[in-house]
């Protein structure tokens, strides 16, 4: 083997092991619905957010109010029973106006992460 | 025996630790900016990783020193003592090929730091450290380049995205910022080294010079993931919604003793892309003056996240 070959197989053989990994690691998110930044014509009934690890439900939030910051009363946010990387809510009926979504969520390897979007009902 | 009672104690206390539970952010976080690892300008965090480096450039003619390719090879390990305070490790493999003479191989000078993330500012996006590296002279070969001195280098980091920006301007807020700064001191001012003429038996003194240098250097980074799922969902499917093009642009002014003023960099344009566990990443490095060298050279990073790999042990900081 030439000697720089060694980092490249080396890099390679890490990647595969990787790869072989149980899905641990910080939680992103991977879609929502509605999506961030989306103006929708009919007010969502759920809000849903996929992510890339499974979460906590003990300590994973998903909560909703106005473009002002005025909370909309609502269930509590809840990991999904049967995806435990769905991050759920369902809202009472929405008027016209913006909306703020605010998620927290903690991966089952214990690394937290957070974020927020907006949405818009026409 | 007292040893052995003393290294018990260690180890109960140990895997008392790594049994506790806890929440944390770990690698690059600040509030919901992620902040991924760049490949020429040191990070504004702190966190358990391993980098390998490939970088490939043609450096200029040097005084009596031809043009020569230079291939390095690096490898970077940092590890959390606590949540904040890291203690990194380097090392690097070079192969340079002057256009003229033989070519030579060998280790550069290990590197060893500790760094300290002193604030973070979840709602700001920002992020600030310091560290003091240390390369230590002596430790790799002369006949690539290493130092026989040393180099004490303090340094100060920041981040700050842009996700506060009004939401008026919504594809600005996926931007980013990094800087690192540091003095590079070197511990003797020069180097005087004795040479016998093998033909007329002459002694003859070579002095060379250890100038101070000042490194900074930026990051512009724009992040597709949170533009994706902060600002707007534009429709990027795998590999584009991990992606973030950047810009760095690594910097060194020497300050003294025969050099003070010039600076030589790169502008080094290219693509980072992250997933769970790994970081990649490609740049070219383009030089900004006939100093830093003619040619485009490359870039190459390969980057693990220990603290998602291994979150209940190697990746866990000493002391949570």
């Amino acid at each position: 083997m030439r000697p720089y070959q060694v980092p490249i197989a080396v890099c390679g053989l890490a990647l595969v092991w990787c790869g072989l990994q149980t899905a641990w690691g910080h939680a992103f998110p991977e879609r929502s619905d509605p999506p961030a930044g989306a103006t929708v014509a009919v007010a969502p009934a759920l809000v849903r957010i996929w992510f890339d690890a499974a979460l906590e439900p003990a300590f994973s939030s998903l909560r909703v109010q106005t473009a002002r910051g005025q909370p909309i009363p609502h269930e509590e946010g809840q990991v999904d029973a049967s995806n435990a990387a769905l991050l759920t809510v369902r809202l009472p009926p929405l008027a016209s106006g913006t909306y703020r979504v605010l998620w927290s969520v903690v991966a089952r390897d214990g690394h937290r992460t957070e974020g927020t979007y907006t949405f818009t009902v026409q | 025996m007292a040893t052995i009672r003393s290294l018990s104690v260690v180890g109960l206390a140990w895997l008392l630790l790594l049994g506790l539970p806890t929440w944390s952010w770990a690698h690059g976080f600040a509030g919901q900016r992620f902040f991924p690892t760049t490949l020429a300008v040191d990070d504004p965090f702190v966190s358990d990783e391993l980098s390998f480096l490939l970088s490939h450039t043609k450096e200029p003619r040097q005084g009596e020193e031809p043009p020569t390719g230079s291939t390095e090879f690096s490898v970077d390990y940092t590890k959390r003592l606590t949540p904040r305070l890291g203690l990194s490790l380097g090392g690097s493999y070079l192969h340079l090929n002057p256009e003229e003479g033989s070519t030579e191989n060998g280790f550069g000078n290990l590197e060893v730091g500790a760094k300290y993330q002193l604030i973070t500012l979840a709602s700001a996006e920002a992020l600030f450290s310091f560290g003091l590296t240390a390369e230590v002279g002596g430790t790799g070969a002369r006949s690539v380049g290493a130092e026989s001195v040393s180099t004490l280098s303090p340094s100060i980091f920041f981040g700050k995205g842009f996700g506060d920006l009004p939401e008026t301007v919504p594809f600005l807020r996926p931007f980013a910022l990094t800087g690192a700064f540091a003095a590079n001191i070197p511990t003797r001012k020069q180097t005087v080294t004795t040479q016998v003429d093998p033909l007329s038996g002459d002694l003859s003194q070579e002095t060379e010079l250890h100038p101070i240098t000042f490194s900074w250097g930026l990051t512009l980074q724009y992040n597709l993931q949170y533009l994706q799922a902060f600002v707007k969902d534009v429709g990027l499917g795998a590999p584009f919604n991990r992606m973030i093009p950047l810009v760095e642009f690594p910097m060194e002014t020497c300050l003294n003793r025969g050099c003070g003023g010039q600076t030589t960099g790169t502008i080094n344009p290219g693509i980072i892309w992250f997933g769970k566990y790994i970081e990649l990443g490609a740049e070219a490095t383009i030089p900004i003056n006939s100093r830093s060298g003619k040619n485009v050279g490359a870039l190459f990073l390969v980057h693990f996240f220990i603290d998602d790999l291994f979150p209940h042990s190697l990746g866990r900081p000493l002391f949570p």
